[in-house]
């Protein structure tokens, strides 16, 4: 366990170099963040039915959204690992002294942090300043905050789970570009990055309960607005621990199969 | 020109050594904006319509903006990845030859497989254009064309602004993004459904507005007689805005410095 926390801390450190290239992060996240809400300002102006979610719940999302995409984001890829695989430079790491599986997690776990550590503060904290309809409330009581870091953690916890698999794909394909475009595309549709999901029309969100995706952004974002009262959060916690513990046991097998089967070419 | 349809040829048959990837590609950049083509179908399925725009109205501007970004993006690619010719200093060997700068650095990379994205676009404004009860009529055909490559030629003239910015700071900068990316997201919905300050914004200094607002009021016959002809003239300042653009251009080759030796 040890080896991985320094992993992390390595990574974290590195990671917070690059301070610039943060504020224009922020800035554009910025951008988004207004123009969204703004398209939803216009969408909620004239609607008839009372749609299944209050615009500030929406925008509530959307900050969230914006502030953590450096977390929650599909299509965030570590080139240094592709790189290893499809060069052949993962002998170096088979020669490793510790779990190959869980080395991996720790460095793309400490990458996400590290990036969202610098960027997601001050979009929060400005959005809480904001005039409405624009501003990022606080969540209705403790609790539901208390929750929501629970949720997140897992969420993020979940997502990195689900990320390895484009990695362990890479074995076969050698080429990133297909899995992780099927996975960006999928995965983030699904887990409410495109349309929060409630807003999807009921067989789109049938089909997105059957899939991991959810649980890494709508389930926590909902959980954050109190839009989710208490007893289905507590129900959605233990759904998101089953979903990690079978996602990591897969990918942990399925990872170990396929390093075993790898054959390293040159010298 | 020849040069231009020679460079482009040579970079066809480069980026074809690698079929599967290449069609990998391709699928990739029709799937990612179709992805946020059914976001938008959903929300007007929940919704139904965005400050009295229905949705076909709105699949119209997606679909005209979608395409000249897909356009814009395949031409102008050079100017998008021209950090690194500033870096590595390449960029003095485009100086020495006796052709425009602009030329070459067009001529440096064309993606082909941004024809994904035409296509997805494509489909979206045919599907569009069957459910839209519009009299077409030479000069609508003409304004539809015209908005594409208003949008076309507005993409263009951002991404060499944001090249331009490289003489100074060598480093390709992010912000940049969000007049490309932004713009592109933005411009899918009608600019009057923003906040007054951002829709002005639009119109007259990224003339955005000229690609997709104004002339659809005359595509749309929401505007007719002499007014309307306004308005689908008003798509040609699109057109206009890459002259600025190259101007200031010209002012960064003026300035580059060499960082190669």
């Amino acid at each position: 366990m040890k080896t991985y926390v320094s992993v992390l801390r390595l990574r974290l450190l590195n990671g917070m170099q690059y301070k610039v290239a943060a504020i224009a992060g922020v800035a554009t996240q910025f951008f988004w963040g207004f123009m969204l809400i703004m398209v939803y300002v216009a969408f909620y102006s004239h609607s008839t039915a009372p749609p299944p979610m209050t615009l500030s719940q929406v925008v509530n999302y959307i900050w969230l959204q914006q502030a953590l995409l450096a977390l929650v984001a599909l299509w965030i890829r570590d080139p240094e690992l592709l790189e290893l695989i499809t060069t052949g430079n993962i002998a170096y790491e088979l020669c490793r002294p510790c779990d190959l599986y869980g080395f991996w997690y720790a460095k793309l776990l400490a990458q996400r942090l590290s990036n969202a550590m610098l960027r997601s503060f001050p979009i929060l904290i400005i959005g809480l300043l904001l005039p409405q309809p624009y501003r990022f409330s606080l969540p209705p009581d403790i609790t539901h905050l208390c929750l929501f870091l629970i949720a997140m953690t897992l969420g993020v916890l979940i997502l990195v789970a689900v990320s390895m698999f484009i990695y362990i794909s890479v074995f076969y394909t050698m080429s990133p570009m297909g899995s992780l475009l099927l996975f960006a595309v999928i995965g983030e549709f699904f887990s409410g990055l495109v349309i929060p999901i409630p807003l999807m029309p009921a067989w789109v969100q049938t089909l997105a309960d059957f899939l991991p995706f959810r649980w890494t952004v709508d389930f926590p974002f909902r959980v954050y607005s109190g839009e989710i009262g208490m007893e289905k959060a507590w129900l959605g916690l233990g759904i998101q621990v089953l979903w990690l513990g079978f996602l990591i046991v897969l990918g942990r097998r399925w990872f170990q199969h396929s390093v075993t089967k790898t054959v390293v070419q040159g010298g | 020109m020849r040069l231009l349809m020679r460079y482009f040829s040579i970079l066809f048959q480069s980026q074809m050594q690698y079929k599967a990837s290449f069609y990998l590609l391709t699928f990739g950049q029709f799937i990612v904006p179709f992805s946020v083509f059914a976001g938008l179908y959903f929300l007007f399925q929940r919704f139904g319509q965005i400050r009295g725009w229905s949705f076909y109205e709105v699949a119209l501007c997606f679909a005209v903006i979608h395409m000249s970004f897909a356009i814009s993006e395949s031409f102008a690619r050079g100017f998008d990845a021209f950090s690194s010719l500033v870096r590595n200093g390449n960029f003095d060997r485009i100086l020495v030859r006796p052709r425009s700068t602009v030329l070459q650095v067009l001529g440096s990379n064309f993606e082909f497989s941004r024809v994904g994205r035409l296509i997805q676009s494509l489909l979206v404004l045919i599907w569009v254009v069957f459910h839209l009860s519009i009299t077409w009529n030479i000069l609508r055909v003409a304004t539809l064309i015209l908005m594409v490559a208003s949008g076309v030629f507005i993409f263009a003239g951002i991404f060499i602004l944001a090249a331009t910015m490289c003489f100074w700071t060598v480093e390709a900068i992010e912000v940049a993004n969000i007049f490309t990316d932004g713009g592109r997201e933005m411009a899918q919905y009608p600019l009057n459904i923003y906040q007054k300050w951002v829709a002005r914004f639009f119109t007259f200094v990224i003339p955005f507005a000229s690609a997709n607002y104004l002339p659809m009021q005359y595509l749309l016959g929401k505007e007719s007689g002499s007014q309307g002809y306004l308005y689908m003239l008003s798509s040609l300042s699109g057109i206009l805005f890459i002259v600025p653009c190259l101007g200031i251009w010209n002012l960064g080759v003026r300035h580059y410095r060499s960082t190669g030796s």
